[in-house]
């Protein structure tokens, strides 16, 4: 099996849907002469050629609405926004538009759209660069929202959004670009809606996506090391429709959970997490749950602010002693 | 009438059974409309009634432009162009009384719906919205190399938005093949053009996009016709898009529940003087193209029609409650045979 970057990951999973199927094409800012703002496309546009990797202006709501009527006529895009943080510029079309018009042509427009890019804070990038807006979009019935943390998931989860009927909002990484992990060099998709355990454990749910995977991983080891604890990681991979099966099964076998998410406290993931599990799982749970999220403010600048408000494997053992009643 | 001999031509390349036809569509739009007019103030009609009386003109003759496989996105006001493109009035009763045979099964409102085969979108309410989805529409037909146009209407309104913006700008750049019609009818519910832009003609806004802009007397029927059909015929080309401003005026309020307050009666006369329905008909009847019993019987087939439908549809049932937890995601998500394929096979 191939060691690769969840870049190329998916950078895979385009190329070969897009030789599966003639009717994929991909549009947005710099993805075909620049190959992408974060290389993602690379050498489509060569591959494709420019009616099939189509750069647009420097205007998100067009090409989102660009995107919505060319999936109601046959096409199945893929348009990608520079980050998600731009993508508010066209929630628009995502939200009026794409999510909503299967619903009100009574079932006869399918809108077979994938919206992606990256998401969640890098490093020092300001407010309004570093913002991870799943919960925004989960929001919406209509919507799919996917967030894959490894280079394996990437591909095999974008592979199924550009396959599926239903528009797919679906955000990367930015810090996870770089990242490296298996792939194998066989055909393979990973369903949406499929949670998976990454790490399993008996003493402690950590339920977490994207970015975070890797924080609760690294709080997993050391809670393991310093207390002892088996920690159980369970990746959601899709938020939206959320496999809530896999939650609670892990919830009844460990009776204790914590929820780490980049995004806000305030209606985040974490929040519909708890709301299913405190009534699927009640009587399994030995504490309340608790959640770690992104502090409550606009992202700092200064880097000691930065990693102030950013979840760290600190705030989750803090937050593993306290269901643990190891501390109070 | 004068003789045959004294008959002049018929312009635009129209032939006198295209001539009837325009008449029966701008017969059927303002019938259909006075009768969900009264439907409304019965209460058989609920939600927001929109009336395009005094601009059906141009909604009738710029769909009449079009062919077969065109696609068109209408505006509340465009009824008229999706009856062209093949709507029936049955279902836009069913659509107004939120009946269960609705092309929407009752989850959308008034011409909000769409036939992507017949060729209109109609499910866009948001104001500018639709020219991006346009731009997306008619992209396809280009890069498919299918000879295939898309329309788009607008307000005056909504060429103040960033999305009407954003559109033009991505479809002038990349030459796809759709014409845009700002219908010039005076207001943006109550704000006057002269509040919405500080340019005489909104055709000028074509120069910001480097397409042709053109400014047509949008209650003139033949000449909206001809103009429609010289962009449709340039886009279809391949020599990309064209902004046609249609001049007009509403002449009754927003929607049925707005006073109209802000409109003087003087102004509203003088544009009922000046209405298209009847310019037409005298156009058409002083040249002798056509006659007026032709035209009557239109008229007759016209109401006869619409007492159809009603009758066809009045006692049609509600959608059930629980018809309302469907569809919001297409179910199997993923399918072996794409639906698109089968659409257009």
């Amino acid at each position: 099996m191939a060691t690769i970057t969840y870049r190329d990951a998916l950078n895979q999973a385009l190329r070969e849907e897009m030789q599966r199927d003639d009717t994929v094409f991909l549009m947005g800012e710099e993805v075909g002469v620049y190959q992408g703002a974060y290389k993602v496309s690379r050498g489509l546009l060569e591959e494709f050629g420019p009616s099939r990797v189509v750069d647009t202006p420097i205007a998100e709501l067009s090409f989102a609405g660009i995107g919505v009527g060319a999936a109601m006529v046959g096409l199945r895009p893929v348009i990608e926004f520079m980050t998600w943080n731009f993508a508010l510029l066209a929630i628009d079309q995502v939200v009026n538009s794409a999510a909503k018009m299967l619903y009100m042509s009574g079932g006869q427009t399918p809108m077979p759209v994938v919206f992606r890019g990256p998401g969640g804070a890098a490093l020092q990038l300001g407010a309004q660069h570093s913002q991870a807006l799943e919960a925004w979009f989960a929001h919406v019935p209509g919507l799919k929202v996917v967030a894959p943390a490894t280079p394996y998931d990437a591909k095999g989860l974008l592979k199924s959004a550009i396959r599926d009927n239903n528009p797919v909002v679906f955000l990367e990484g930015e810090m996870l670009y770089n990242t490296k992990g298996e792939v194998p060099e066989e055909e393979y998709a990973i369903p949406l809606g499929s949670a998976e355990v990454k790490r399993a454990g008996t003493d402690v749910t950590l339920v977490c996506h994207s970015k975070t995977v890797a924080v609760a991983l690294r709080a997993a080891d050391r809670l393991a090391d310093e207390h002892g604890i088996a920690a159980e990681v369970v990746d959601l991979r899709t938020i939206r429709p959320l496999d809530v099966d896999t939650l609670v099964t892990s919830v009844r076998k460990t009776n204790r959970c914590v929820v780490i998410e980049e995004g806000w406290y305030f209606c985040g993931v974490g929040a519909q997490v708890v709301d299913e599990l405190q009534r699927e799982a009640f009587d399994h749970l030995d504490a309340p749950i608790l959640r770690v999220t992104q502090a409550d403010v606009p992202m700092p600048y200064n880097k000691l602010l930065e990693r102030a408000a950013k979840p760290s494997p600190e705030q989750v053992l803090e937050a593993v002693r306290r269901v643990a009643y190891l501390e109070r | 009438m004068a003789t045959a001999a004294q008959i002049p031509p018929i312009p635009a390349g129209l032939a006198r059974e295209d001539l009837l036809d325009l008449y029966y569509y701008l017969q059927l739009t303002r019938a259909l409309e006075t009768r969900l007019t009264n439907l409304y103030r019965q209460g058989r009609v609920i939600g927001g009634l929109y009336s395009s009386l005094g601009q059906e003109g141009e909604s009738v003759a710029s769909a009449f432009a079009l062919a077969d496989g065109d696609v068109l996105s209408p505006l509340i006001r465009n009824l008229g162009a999706m009856l062209v493109k093949g709507a029936k009035p049955v279902e836009v009763l069913r659509q107004y009384m939120a009946k269960r045979t609705s092309p929407t099964a009752g989850r959308e409102m008034n011409i909000h719906f769409n036939d992507l085969r017949l060729g209109y979108l109609g499910q866009i309410s948001h104001l500018g919205d639709m020219v991006p989805v346009m731009a997306g529409i008619a992209l396809t037909f280009k890069l498919r190399g299918e000879p295939r146009v898309g329309l788009v209407y607008v307000g005056d309104g909504a060429s103040s938005t960033g999305a009407f913006h954003e559109g033009m700008n991505f479809a002038a750049a990349q030459r796809v093949p759709l014409v845009v019609i700002v219908e010039h009818n005076g207001y943006a519910y109550s704000t006057p053009t002269t509040r919405q832009s500080a340019l005489a003609r909104l055709a000028d806004k074509a120069y910001a996009y480097g397409i042709p802009g053109v400014t047509v007397d949008g209650n003139d029927v033949v000449a909206v016709y001809e103009v429609t059909r010289t962009a449709v015929a340039r886009a279809r080309a391949g020599e990309g898009g064209t902004l046609i401003e249609a001049v007009t005026y509403r002449r009754r309020g927003h929607a049925q529940h707005d006073d109209q307050r802000y409109q003087s009666t003087d102004e509203i006369a003088r544009w009922e003087a000046n209405d298209p329905i009847d310019r037409y008909v005298a156009q058409v009847t002083r040249a002798g193209w056509v006659g007026s019993s032709e035209l009557e019987g239109i008229d007759r087939r016209v109401q006869a029609e619409i007492d159809r439908a009603l009758e066809e549809c009045e006692d049609d049932p509600l959608p059930s409650p629980e018809s309302a937890l469907t569809d919001v995601y297409v179910t199997p998500s993923v399918t072996e045979e794409l639906w698109f394929r089968r659409l257009n096979a």
